[in-house]
């Protein structure tokens, strides 16, 4: 009986080893090939942001598949080669250093998050391959500390204090509040950022900032901050956050009795949001995006129509980016002639009125793209284009 | 010359032998950047694993909070190379003290806890530091401590590495690592025979600790960034893991489930899908047919290869 364990056990580890060694032959092997280009694909697609990272990987998947179709870039086709972070700074490192050194991939697209952005963006510049990071909205991402822009990092999604910004605007402007108490996720740097800019363009325009409350990630009950604010007395509420959070938040707001309009992010960009804080709850909720499915232009319904033929699933904002940094990249590459990566990334800077899904994309000179941003509301549940502001 | 000091000679011997042949490979590119990354991480897991399975294989103390020491030397160390301007020594030792002092402060309460509620004391430490690290805004909060240099080379990580297991391996052969091992089999005993068991404890608690600090500085100066998301409870487990797949106990088996865990997850990197599956079919198996770890508390060694050969004769050092 003993050794008959110990023989099962002995089988199991041997595959095991053999399982390990038979990946690490496959990825040594893999040489250059002539008539591709290898492109990198480095995304969250285990761990807890995994829904993001794959939601952007599919959107560039679709972006690679149709410029194949078109018969690829400078006549060569694209090649895909993916590698997980687990959603964790350090193994983004790992991921990057095999994409560059083991896959010899001449462009990485990805990692969705900024932390991870940030750990693989290093090898890509000692590498001198560009990386075009589509929804890390993080400042500093693009830019070294004495505030001189990195030349290799790019990015495809507008960076967080313009939405902050926007969204200010539009609370002063066009809502014409004064009072506006903010509730923002302090474990959260694109939270505590957004909430930030929010603060300092709403006092600018002749508001004011009456209440202030944080919470942290993962929270479930709100109720305290939420009737602390309510004793403010705000015209309006902004909460920057994550759909995971702020859909319990606009819920618990309204049985609190707090019916003022709740303002919000991208990060509220998700049917989870009405689905958790129930549809009459969502009506006067406002938020910033960089797309919605309601949006009538072309571009955007023929991206919506191709995305959803392909995984029989709504784009989100993510695919979106995804989406679009594959264009991005591929255009720079036709226009350097060459898949070297100094070249392409002094294309990519230049990248200008470049037609993306949504709208005309441009870089400035800090890297950060000038392109179209929304303000939406949820009314029953549905999203609504309210404003458009186009870079 | 006594015996004990000719067999760590000899170690050491064997040691640089392999260091200089991996080294001529890296410098000549047989292992490429990827892989010598891999081998740079090995190293730190094997400090990681080899430091708790003094805490939770030696003196038997359930710690599952190694993440938050870990944290706190990589925090600590990047902090005098990117803020203060400091070198890579002064950040080592700075990253080790400061890991040692909160393993102590924090060591003296807890570790009259033991069992279950040690083990949920300790994780909730790992969590608290890691929620403390994401609210100061000196370090980078959520977005981490970005810009770190990449000053951890592979001949530091693995001469670091090398002493830290000289030190271990001496520690539980020592008075007070049998003293460690004595309140492991069994406290009240231990007490009765006059050993001061929560001095013990708390030693072997805060030497655990320091070293995840020394790992701690090596890993954030080799990944360019200090992250909050680097240092969540699955971190701990990810280290208990590889004390348990060794074994509890067996300092060798915690350099084996820390190489073989790391080059597994290196190896599957192009399997993203499959990598996790595959890893907990590992666990599931092991813990079915060897719940007591590869090695169970038994320590590899060149004497017990020889009594397999010589017919399977029972070795038990």
């Amino acid at each position: 009986m003993k050794s008959w364990k110990k023989v099962v056990g002995a089988v199991c580890m041997t595959t095991l080893v053999a399982a390990s060694f038979t990946g690490c032959g496959k990825s040594g092997s893999k040489s250059g090939g002539g008539n591709t280009i290898k492109v990198g694909a480095l995304f969250e697609l285990t761990g807890n942001v995994a829904n993001y990272g794959t939601s952007t990987l599919n959107g560039f998947k679709m972006a690679i598949d149709e410029v194949n179709a078109k018969g690829g870039v400078n006549g060569k086709k694209i090649e895909l080669v993916q590698a997980d972070n687990k959603s964790e700074p350090s193994e983004s490192g790992n991921a990057a250093t095999k994409l560059v050194t083991q896959d010899k991939v001449v462009a990485v697209v990805g990692p969705a998050t900024s932390g991870s952005v940030a750990a693989a963006e290093p090898i890509l510049t000692a590498n001198k391959k560009p990386l075009i990071a589509p929804c890390a909205t993080a400042p500093a991402i693009t830019l070294n500390k004495d505030g001189k822009v990195k030349p290799y990092v790019f990015r495809a999604c507008f960076i967080d204090p313009y939405q902050g910004k926007i969204m200010a605007e539009f609370a002063s402007k066009d809502l014409k509040l004064k009072k506006v108490a903010i509730l923002n996720d302090s474990s959260s740097d694109y939270s505590k950022g957004l909430a930030e800019v929010f603060e300092k363009t709403f006092k600018e325009n002749g508001g004011e900032i009456v209440a202030k409350e944080a919470f942290l990630s993962k929270d479930v009950d709100f109720k305290a901050a939420l009737t602390k604010l309510k004793a403010a007395n705000p015209d309006a509420l902004y909460i920057p956050g994550y759909y995971e959070e702020v859909s319990k938040i606009i819920k618990q707001a309204r049985e609190v009795g707090l019916n003022v309009p709740l303002l919000g992010s991208d990060g509220w960009d998700s049917p989870k949001l009405v689905e958790i804080a129930g549809k009459e709850n969502t009506n006067k909720c406002y938020f910033t995006s960089a797309y919605t499915a309601q949006d009538k232009d072309a571009g955007v319904q023929k991206f919506i129509k191709s995305y959803k033929d392909k995984y029989s699933k709504d784009p989100d904002v993510f695919a979106l980016q995804g989406y679009n940094a594959g264009l991005v990249l591929f255009h720079a590459m036709e226009e350097a002639k060459s898949t070297d990566g100094t070249k392409v990334a002094e294309a990519l800077a230049k990248t200008k009125d470049l037609q993306v899904a949504n709208g005309k994309f441009s870089y400035d000179e800090k890297h950060n793209p000038i392109t179209t941003a929304l303000i939406l509301e949820l009314k029953d549940g549905v999203q609504t284009l309210v404003k458009k502001i186009n870079g | 010359m006594n015996s004990l000091v000719k067999a760590d000679i000899r170690k050491l011997g064997i040691a640089a032998v392999l260091f200089a042949a991996i080294y001529g490979m890296l410098e000549t590119e047989i292992i490429g950047a990827f892989w010598e990354l891999n081998l740079v991480l090995i190293m730190i897991n094997i400090i990681l694993a080899t430091s708790l399975n003094m805490i939770n294989g030696y003196t038997g103390q359930f710690s599952i909070g190694h993440a938050g020491f870990f944290a706190i030397g990589a925090y600590m160390g990047a902090i005098m190379t990117v803020k203060l301007g400091y070198d890579m020594p002064v950040a080592l030792i700075v990253g080790t003290i400061s890991a040692g002092i909160v393993g102590f402060l924090v060591g003296l309460p807890t570790l009259r806890l033991n069992g279950d509620y040690l083990a949920i004391a300790t994780l909730g430490l790992g969590e608290i530091i890691r929620i403390c690290i994401l609210n100061i805004e000196y370090v980078g909060g959520a977005s981490g401590l970005m810009g770190i240099p990449r000053l951890t080379t592979f001949p530091m990580a693995f001469w670091i590495m090398v002493a830290i297991l000289f030190f271990i391996k001496n520690f539980k052969n020592s008075a007070y690592g049998r003293a460690c091992l004595a309140i492991r089999e069994n406290e009240i005993a231990a007490d009765t025979m006059g050993i001061d068991t929560t001095r013990y404890k708390v030693m072997a608690f805060t030497l655990g600790a320091s070293f995840a600090g020394t790992a701690g500085v090596l890993f954030s100066h080799y990944f360019f960034i200090a992250h909050p998301a680097s240092f969540t409870f699955m971190r701990s487990f990810d280290i208990l893991t590889m004390v348990v797949l060794g074994g509890l106990g067996s300092m060798t088996g915690s350099v084996t489930g820390a190489i073989v865990l790391t080059f597994i997850s290196a190896a599957l990197s192009d399997f993203p899908e499959w990598r996790m599956l595959i890893y907990s079919v590992a666990m599931i198996v092991l813990m079915l047919y060897r719940p007591q770890g590869l090695f169970g508390d038994k320590e590899l060694s060149l004497q017990m290869i020889r009594s397999l050969k010589m017919g399977g004769k029972k070795n038990d050092d």
